[in-house]
């Protein structure tokens, strides 16, 4: 027969959570591993164009990268507004490109030297003038291999 | 001793809080990596002291594309909309009707090499093998657009090189062949694309 206790206060089982952090420590290591941060801090305001043809930039360490834009507005003042170019974390003019490619260039594994690829960010805005003066720099030092860095369009 | 004492548990809820905290805080800091754009290959420089060789191209085998200052495009000596340059580079290409005014066509072959480097199947095709794509803008034209005619340049290629895999290889598109397989379609369909030396067509910088 069934038995029906009856007086004694019975409590419900609290849920066993302990297991809880070890999950949530998982999840966290899982997005440290993954992401990347910032490379720089910018400079000038990109905003790159919009394309449909994208191609994955694999191995971040074989790549440079070249920022063009108008300056951010707290550097207005001392750079204008015209479109400039960002080397790393400063400034830099198209003539210095060159010399910047080279250095990289140097400092990377032998092997990997004739990988390197340059990627431009440029803001969408940029006229092509400079653009092109950088074209012909990368020429010049032989860094043939480039990306017009985009992000993907959704729709027309 | 009489009672057994129990051993006070730490209180590990605080954990799960802090935990999360930080989880959040990675998940809003941070992008994925999506580096991602066009990538395109630059002409080697020319030795300097040359002069610009001038390589004889007939005439119907170069397609023209020029970009103003004012963002127009002038294709084939035509006023064109950046949305209609796909098909026009792509019946350019293809010359499907074998025009006289479009790049004579020529038969080209190209080997899938299996893995030991052995013919593992010839593709044959008709293309037209010696076309141009020239571009050429102003130095006024903004980069949006210059990317925007690039990237229906290369879509109009990868389109080709899309159908011909699909039509070969069983309703394949391109991205879904084998590395061999695809640089074999790269070798048929080769891009194309030339950029011309810059000029500066008068009007300011």
């Amino acid at each position: 027969m069934a038995q029906i206790r009856k007086g004694g206060k019975k409590e419900v089982p609290g849920v066993n959570t302990s297991s809880l952090p070890d999950i949530v420590f998982m999840l966290l290591f899982f997005f440290m591993a993954t992401t990347t941060m910032k490379e720089v801090s910018f400079k000038v305001d990109v905003k790159v164009p919009e394309a449909t043809e994208l191609q994955k930039l694999e191995k971040k360490s074989l790549v440079r990268y070249i920022y063009v834009g108008t300056p951010m507005k707290e550097y207005q003042k001392m750079y204008g507004k015209e479109s400039r170019v960002q080397l790393d974390d400063a400034f830099a003019e198209v003539d210095e490109i060159e010399m910047f490619i080279e250095n990289e260039r140097n400092a990377m594994k032998e092997s990997d030297q004739g990988l390197l690829t340059v990627s431009i960010k440029a803001d969408k805005d940029t006229k092509m003038g400079i653009i092109t003066d950088i074209k012909q720099a990368l020429r010049r030092a032989q860094a043939l291999k480039i990306n017009y860095a985009a992000t993907k369009r959704m729709s027309y | 001793m009489a009672n057994k004492r129990k051993l006070p548990e730490i209180n590990a809820s605080q954990m799960a809080d802090i935990s999360f905290l930080l989880l959040i805080f990675w998940l809003c800091s941070t992008t994925m990596s999506t580096d991602q754009g066009l990538s395109r290959r630059l002409p080697p420089p020319l030795p300097p002291n040359m002069e610009k060789p001038d390589v004889e191209v007939n005439e119907r085998n170069i397609f023209i594309v020029l970009i103003n200052s004012q963002n127009q495009l002038l294709v084939q000596g035509e006023l064109m909309d950046v949305r209609q340059l796909r098909e026009e580079a792509k019946t350019f290409i293809l010359n499907a009707e074998n025009d006289i005014h479009m790049p004579e066509l020529f038969e080209v072959t190209a080997d899938v090499l299996d893995k030991n480097g052995n013919v593992e199947r010839a593709l044959k095709t008709v293309t037209t093998k010696n076309h141009v794509i020239s571009l050429q803008n102003d130095r006024g034209t903004t980069y949006e657009k210059y990317i925007e005619v690039q990237n229906e340049l290369v879509a109009a290629y990868s389109e080709v090189r899309d159908a011909y895999s699909r039509r070969e290889f069983g309703g394949l598109s391109f991205n879904e062949l084998t590395p061999e397989q695809q640089e074999a379609v790269q070798t048929l369909f080769p891009q194309k694309i030339s950029e011309a030396e810059p000029k500066n067509y008068g009007g300011k910088k």
